[in-house]
């Protein structure tokens, strides 16, 4: 597998890490301190926990770690590996890019 | 028909014409009072448990493709009962307990070698680790044996013992563990099930769960709607599909596994032994093959199979272990998708649908789980409440953190 990142070209996979689901960017937003209430408690549950699994496209986080050490968000096709989009998990990380 | 050496030796003066095909190819009736999805191992296994132990005949297995298609027939056959944490040791015992009998219990030879495992260590971390291991298994009954650096040479002397980054200081000893011919597994606990009335349903992929009022219908299939009073859901690497058309997301990623055989050999390696310093793995089929295998690739899979920066991986580990193979030659290799979940523990439970039973989480782990898997679903699916075994294999743990979590790395399934 081959990974175009945006800011350093097409790479072997292998200079990545994998972390997975990319619908999990956004922390449930608890007030830091504050105790953590039934639907407080489920939302950090689902955001640990839970997964989205699908058999076809899946958006997940790679991190380029021997490269530009930037975070990606790769859209990647389940069955068939193929890879249909990149971009930069933070647009705000482009900027330095351009 | 009944094996035994006289209708071995009966079917031989035959020229071996009259063997009858071992399960019925059943058409679905409109409604069963259990289906399972998935025939592989644990689906077959519920159903063979569900009319033995608790007398549920009307019972239909639904399968995709063909029964042993999926990871019951793509493992490395090894089965062991060397685990640390207080949930998972009893379970696996128990498997190995139904392991042992299982060859009598239904009446099919599927070349249970209790060969032994073998997991070696290379430095002293990693020994105080096995002999926690080892304590925690005796003190439940099972068998561990520490050995030094000798006692593994005694047994296998073409190991790399003198490796200069990874020398081998010895191994934990797991006698009863070995391996199981995985193709027999399924086919007879196929042929078992079907003796006792469970209609196996091949060719025939569940496309809906039909739900009223919170309560489980049946399922809708290929070949139109079958009822059910209770439906299991057994779909290994196909979890998350599946429950999603009951509308339940699940902590599971499905990632892919490899492994490898190699061309045949005369006989080598008498166990199964694991690297310590590296995924690798290996023991020697009964034909002669080198089965080997190591780490998972590391991503989300549906694909059945997967990459060769694994296939490099694999082999650098094999090497450095034993580098006597090196000229071998690599006769194949394949993928099956695993149903990673987020502690590396399984889930055998009750869902929040009433009549709806999960049974996933199996990781690259589930084939000696077969038996016990089987035993403590059908259990939960009869009596609607979890066996003594599977009451630590819960769906809300993760809720209510009880996790069991054997390697202590988190909700990052890549890594257990
Ligand atoms: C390469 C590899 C090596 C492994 N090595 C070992 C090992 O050495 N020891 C060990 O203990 N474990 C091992 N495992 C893990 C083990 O094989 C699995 O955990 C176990 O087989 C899973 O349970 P199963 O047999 O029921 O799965 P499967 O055989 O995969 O059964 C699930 C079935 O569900 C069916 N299905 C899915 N979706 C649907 C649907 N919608 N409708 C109908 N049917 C459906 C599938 O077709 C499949 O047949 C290994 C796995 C792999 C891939
Ligand atoms: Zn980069």
């Amino acid at each position: 597998m081959r990974i175009v990142c945006p800011f350093c070209g097409a790479r072997d996979a292998q200079e990545f890490s994998y972390l997975g689901d990319a619908s999990l960017q956004q922390r449930p937003d608890t007030p830091a301190g504050a105790p953590l209430d039934d639907a407080a408690h489920a939302a950090w549950h689902d955001y640990v926990y839970l997964r989205e699994n699908p058999p076809g496209e899946h958006t997940e986080f790679w991190y380029h770690a021997s490269g530009c050490r930037q975070w990606l968000k790769v859209t990647r096709h389940m069955r068939t590996h193929a890879i249909s989009n990149v971009e930069a998990a933070r647009p705000s990380s482009l900027r330095g890019a351009a | 028909m009944r094996y035994s050496i006289l209708s071995v030796l009966g079917q031989a003066l035959k020229g071996q014409k009259d063997w009858k095909p071992v399960w019925r190819d059943a058409e679905p009736k409109p409604a069963y009072d259990v289906i399972i999805v998935g025939g592989g191992g644990h689906g077959l296994a519920t159903a063979y448990y569900l009319a033995k132990e608790h007398d549920i005949r009307n019972v239909a297995v639904v399968e995709k493709g063909w029964i042993g298609g999926g990871n019951v027939g793509r493992n490395t056959t090894i089965i062991r009962s060397n685990y640390l944490l207080p949930g998972n040791i009893p379970f696996y015992e128990k498997s190995m307990k139904l392991w042992e009998g299982l060859e009598q219990d239904i009446n099919y030879n599927a070349m249970i070698s209790q060969r032994g495992i073998l997991n070696l260590y290379h430095s002293d971390g990693q020994r105080d680790a096995y002999v926690r291991r080892g304590n925690a298994m005796r003190l439940h009954g099972v068998d561990a044996e520490l050995l030094d650096r000798e006692g593994v040479r005694k047994m296998y002397p073409f190991l790399n013992f003198d490796n200069a980054r990874f020398p081998i200081h010895g191994g934990l000893l797991h006698r009863r563990g070995g391996t199981v011919r995985h193709d027999a597994v399924a086919w007879g606990y196929a042929r078992a099930a079907d003796q006792r009335g469970v209609d196996i349903i091949q060719n025939c992929e569940v496309t809906g769960i039909r739900v009223e009022n919170g309560r489980v219908l049946g399922v809708e299939t290929e070949r139109g709607f079958i009822g059910a009073n209770k439906v299991g859901l057994a779909a290994a690497g196909n979890s998350s599909r599946v429950a999603a058309m009951a509308g339940l997301k699940l902590p599971i990623e499905s990632q892919v596994l490899q492994a490898f055989v190699s061309e045949g050999l005369k006989p080598l390696i008498p166990g199964v032994i694991t690297f310590g310093a590296g995924h690798f793995y290996i023991s020697q089929s009964d034909k002669g093959g080198l089965v080997f295998g190591g780490d998972l690739d590391g991503y989300n899979s549906y694909a059945q199979r997967g990459n060769l920066p694994v296939v490099e991986d694999v082999c650098e580990g094999g090497m450095a272990l034993m580098p006597a193979i090196g000229r071998l030659r690599v006769l194949r290799g394949w993928g099956g998708i695993m149903d990673m979940s987020m502690d590396g523990s399984p889930i055998i439970d009750k869902t929040p649908v009433d009549g709806l039973y999960l049974n996933c989480g199996w990781c690259y782990g589930g084939f000696k789980a077969t038996p016990a898997s089987g035993f403590c679903f059908a259990h939960t699916i009869a009596r609607d409440e979890p066996h003594e075994l599977n009451a630590a294999y819960r769906l809300d743990r993760f809720r209510t953190g009880r996790l069991i979590d054997e390697k202590g790395v988190g909700a990052q399934p890549n890594l257990h």
